[in-house]
């Protein structure tokens, strides 16, 4: 696991308060929102605030989110090709 | 007065670090812990599994805790009505969020900048599909939840209701939860409504 998949996993737990979840129970394949990890839609807003804080990638059409945030392999990809920080 | 006719069945009382039920101290933690952390002892001492908590504000966790330990995890009734209220609205998290709007705003906290998200919160752990108000007034005002549930039962809109008075301002908190019905209680009126939330109070 890349370091950025831990530290992807680390602040999602910390910003979406999933307080009883550890790094080691999220899967990098794993569904984030539906049957998976059972994220709602103000989760969704974090995410975007989070990539935007933290990446300082700013997410231009919505549409993009359910791709990318399909699960942590997904948000990595897309931070590795579009980061600005 | 028709309230004669309707019953206090049951209490319940988050204050100073302890909880009560009908006036019985049911958990007491460190005098001092900040709200976060005393709602949490509560709840892990509760044995609750209900991982939303976590992302609720201070204010619907205080509301959501009290009503699982007054209704011990179920509300039969799924209309039950909901009459709530405070005095400092949901001030604490709304200058939470205001702080944020200084850099990212955070949705998350915004969800939570009105007092009734409470009661949705409540209704979706149980599953109510019923009538809900909150009201805003100074202070804890018997005559106020007194009216408004005696008008739900005049209009036999309800059989159940579960009133609150759940406020939140510095750190300082103060929940009083009592469900109201046609029968088997104490008298629904100002002075037993007093003596319940006046004894551990200051």
């Amino acid at each position: 696991m890349s370091d950025l998949h831990t530290e992807l996993k680390k602040s999602i737990i910390e910003q979406l308060n999933l307080e009883d979840m550890e790094v080691s129970d999220i899967e990098n394949d794993e569904h984030l929102f539906g049957d998976g990890l059972g994220l709602d839609s103000i989760d969704a807003l974090e995410l975007i605030v989070l990539l935007e804080k933290d990446y300082g990638i700013k997410l231009t059409d919505p549409n993009q989110g359910k791709e990318i945030f399909n699960s942590v392999n997904t948000i990595a990809d897309f931070i590795e090709k579009n980061r600005a920080k | 007065m028709m309230s004669k006719e309707l019953s206090i069945k049951n209490s319940l009382i988050i204050r100073e670090s302890r909880v009560f039920r009908n006036g019985e101290l049911i958990f007491e933690a460190d005098q001092g812990l900040s709200t976060t952390k005393f709602l949490k002892k509560v709840y892990n001492d509760q044995k609750l599994k209900y991982s939303k908590f976590f992302k609720m504000d201070e204010l619907s966790k205080l509301g959501y805790l009290g009503t699982e330990i007054l209704t011990n995890g179920s509300i039969e009734d799924k209309e039950t009505a909901l009459v709530f209220a405070n005095s400092a609205s949901s001030l604490e998290t709304d200058v939470a969020f205001a702080q944020t709007m200084e850099e990212f705003p955070s949705p998350s906290l915004f969800v939570y900048t009105l007092p009734n998200i409470m009661l949705g919160e409540i209704s979706i752990r149980h599953q109510l599909r019923s009538e809900n108000i909150f009201f805003i007034s100074e202070e804890f005002d018997p005559l106020l939840f007194i009216d408004y549930t005696t008008a739900l039962f005049q209009q036999e809109k309800v059989e159940n209701v579960l009133c609150g008075w759940v406020n939140l301002h510095n750190n300082d908190y103060d929940v009083f939860l009592w469900k109201i019905a046609n029968s088997g209680g104490m008298e629904f009126n100002e002075e037993e409504l007093k003596k319940l939330y006046l004894p551990t109070h200051e």
